[in-house]
């Protein structure tokens, strides 16, 4: 399959990724999908890093770089300072990745996102502190390594459920996307630039350093995060009227966690484990998507 | 016409005369009520601002640095624990060469839990670039925000406007609130060469290697070094067009002086009736009010001090392990000096202790009746 070409490209070849990293994926598309009529706002992240050394950048983007906990607050500023232009036509899209999200940054997201500002905040989660060297962050999954949690001591805890605590802002639009559906991301990108207020994004971004795998299966990783019912894709809407974007394929996950370094120190029991928690999870958001299609008027 | 007010209130004229776009809030003690007055400002439409209500300190920099990059004049109100959680935006907001204009109510940095006046929490963030200016008065406060803008506008570095904590903050005095078209007319719109802009893209903040980090910096460093000069200019134009003055260094009966008190801050006030009391019974006494403490004005300060024999440091801050901070400063100030008075350290006032016209006599009796300092500053109003 050949790759689809822009008219126009905000993402230019020469940025830091790592060869098989899902954000150069991600932002092309989502630039594109968003247009010249964009500044972005972004934190110490990959992304971050990637962006560019001075003074060359491979963005052709409005660029602003904040400090680490404030990609929310920092993307309100920007908002604030172009309403007083009047200036409402111009999309503030604020990125990190997930320790600038899920931990660091979970304050001023929230605030930004309970004050219902009219930004997008896209979350590409790598499930580490990747640009930093694979530390564990609270988006980390259950049984995982990272380099600091060793083979002797894997993650005990279960990823942070970031949709839930979006979900609970009440804000107009939260989603899910992946890299391996990329007329689902797009639309949602397009779809959250049309709404007004606080919209979340969140993509999950496969790492080959961070969750050892091989460069060349990146997509495929992600597309099987999404049939294993690991990632599912899904949308929120006012923090009550749930739908599901891709019917689930039942897929093992064990399918998914073999293919990854991260998760070879898992016995067939932790396996079993993380088999239970996955459907577990599901039956929950199944039960949010079953009930906002009947209970609410 | 004078009116009545608060230095708090001073203050939310001064950012409403300046024209304040984006005023992002958190409250604090004694900060709070400068907010809050600015939000019903906001809200009734004699401040033109968008008002944002942030969930902390580092939120409120975050948020007001951003605003200033996308083009608007900014204005933000901390105190103590408040800067302190601002402290790694207050190095990106410099380093960002943002011209956000902030004032501090000084208050003690805990712990223990304070509320009450100390210097200890600005005088922390004299390294990250800001310049510093104490105030005396609800007056100068006001004043002060108006060429804050001026000032920061023009060298591109932000301003910490200082007011001590109750003292000033949440004292009453007669107060001149400039006419809108006056300042107008002192204070054009801010215009910024560079920002966020969607027709002309560029990256702000990139990483900078070691190779080019050290210009950014180097550039910072001139910038400051220019304010020096600009501090001086912008209030000589203040005067001419408003009638008031207040200098980087504000001294009185300093000429002929055989002692002079430096300090900052309101703590000025009181040492001007002490030292006027003085004068009538012959003593060459003379104050020295810092009212610049960043960028540092040595050369000003050793002009007015070296005429001295004695000078007696007020220091209402502590460097645990080093001293008094003006004191440290100054001495540095006076290095490779020839002629130097003898510097005289005392701590007082920390944490809303009350520095008084008694306290400040006792000062001046013992740097009168000594020939030098013996040992380490002296502690004022410690209890035995």
């Amino acid at each position: 399959m050949k790759a689809k070409e822009f008219d126009k490209e905000y993402l230019y070849s020469g940025h830091g990724c790592c060869p098989g990293c899902g954000i150069p994926i991600i932002m092309r598309n989502v630039f594109h999908a968003l247009g010249d009529q964009t500044i972005v706002a972004t934190t110490a992240s990959c992304f971050g890093t990637i962006a560019g050394v001075f003074p060359v950048s491979p963005l052709k983007l409005a660029t602003y770089h904040t400090a680490f906990a404030s990609t929310g607050a920092a993307a309100s500023g920007i908002r604030a300072a172009l309403d007083m232009k009047g200036d409402s036509k111009t999309t503030v899209l604020a990125i990190s990745g997930d320790g600038g999200c899920f931990d660091i940054g979970i304050q001023s997201i929230s605030g930004a996102a309970e004050r219902n500002e009219d930004i997008i905040y896209l979350c590409y989660d790598n499930e580490a502190y990747m640009n930093t060297g694979i530390q564990r962050s609270s988006a980390t999954p259950w049984g995982a390594w990272t380099t600091t949690t060793p083979p002797l001591n894997l993650k005990t805890q279960p990823k942070k459920d970031i949709m839930q605590i979006m979900a609970a802002h009440y804000i107009p639009y939260i989603a899910t996307a992946s890299i391996a559906y990329m007329d689902d991301l797009i639309r949602k990108i397009k779809k959250a630039k049309e709404i007004r207020g606080f919209k979340f994004i969140h993509i999950v971004s496969p790492c080959p350093v961070g969750w050892r795998f091989s460069s060349e299966l990146s997509v495929r990783i992600a597309r099987l995060a999404v049939q294993t019912n690991l990632f599912p894709l899904y949308e929120v809407e006012e923090g009550e009227r749930y739908s599901l974007n891709e019917e689930p394929e039942k897929i093992p996950v064990e399918e998914y966690l073999k293919l990854q370094g991260r998760f070879a120190f898992l016995h067939k029991e932790d396996i079993e484990q993380v088999q239970k928690n996955v459907d577990r999870e599901w039956k929950r958001l199944k039960l949010r998507i079953d009930q906002s299609s009947f209970s609410l008027t | 016409m004078k009116k009545i007010m608060t230095g708090n209130t001073a203050i939310t004229h001064g950012v409403t005369l300046s024209r304040a776009e984006v005023i992002p809030a958190y409250p604090i003690t004694p900060q709070t009520t400068i907010i809050e007055e600015l939000s019903e400002m906001c809200a009734d439409g004699r401040c033109k601002a968008k008002y944002i209500r942030v969930e902390s300190e580092h939120s409120a920099l975050a948020c007001a640095a951003a605003a200033s990059i996308t083009g608007a004049r900014v204005f933000t109100a901390t105190s103590s624990q408040g800067l302190a959680y601002m402290h790694e935006m207050i190095h990106w907001t410099a380093g960002s060469r943002l011209p956000v204009v902030m004032v501090n109510a000084n208050r003690a940095m805990g712990s223990p839990w304070s509320i009450w006046c100390d210097h200890n929490d600005s005088l922390s963030q004299r390294d990250t670039g800001w310049l510093q200016i104490y105030c005396e008065s609800a007056q100068e406060a006001l004043d002060t925000i108006i060429q804050a803008y001026r000032i920061s506008e023009t060298v591109l570095l932000p301003v910490m406007v200082l007011i001590d904590g109750f003292f000033l903050s949440h004292t009453s005095e007669p107060v001149d609130v400039p006419e809108q078209k006056i300042v107008d007319s002192f204070l054009p719109p801010y215009n910024p060469k560079y920002k966020l802009d969607t027709n002309d893209p560029h990256c702000f903040n990139m990483t900078a290697d070691p190779s080019t980090f050290i210009l950014f910096r180097h550039k910072a460093k001139n910038a400051m070094d220019e304010a020096r000069e600009v501090v001086s200019q912008v209030d000589r134009e203040f005067k001419a067009q408003f009638g008031r003055g207040y200098g980087v260094i504000d001294t009185m009966n300093c000429s002929d002086a055989d002692v002079i008190i430096v300090t900052m801050g309101t703590a000025a006030g009181t040492a001007r009736e002490v030292i006027e009391d003085y004068r009538k019974q012959g003593q060459k006494v003379g104050l020295c009010r810092l009212r610049m403490f960043r960028p540092f004005p040595s050369s000003e300060l050793v002009n007015v001090l070296s005429g001295a024999k004695k000078i007696a440091v007020l220091d209402r801050n502590n460097s645990l392990g080093s001293g008094g901070i003006v004191a440290q400063e100054i001495k540095a100030a006076f290095y490779g000096k020839s002629e130097k008075p003898q510097l005289f350290e005392f701590v007082a006032g920390i944490a809303g202790r009350d520095i008084t016209m008694g306290l400040i006599a006792e000062i001046i009796e013992h740097t009168l009746n000594n020939e030098k300092p013996v040992g380490e500053s002296i502690w004022m109003g410690v209890q035995e």
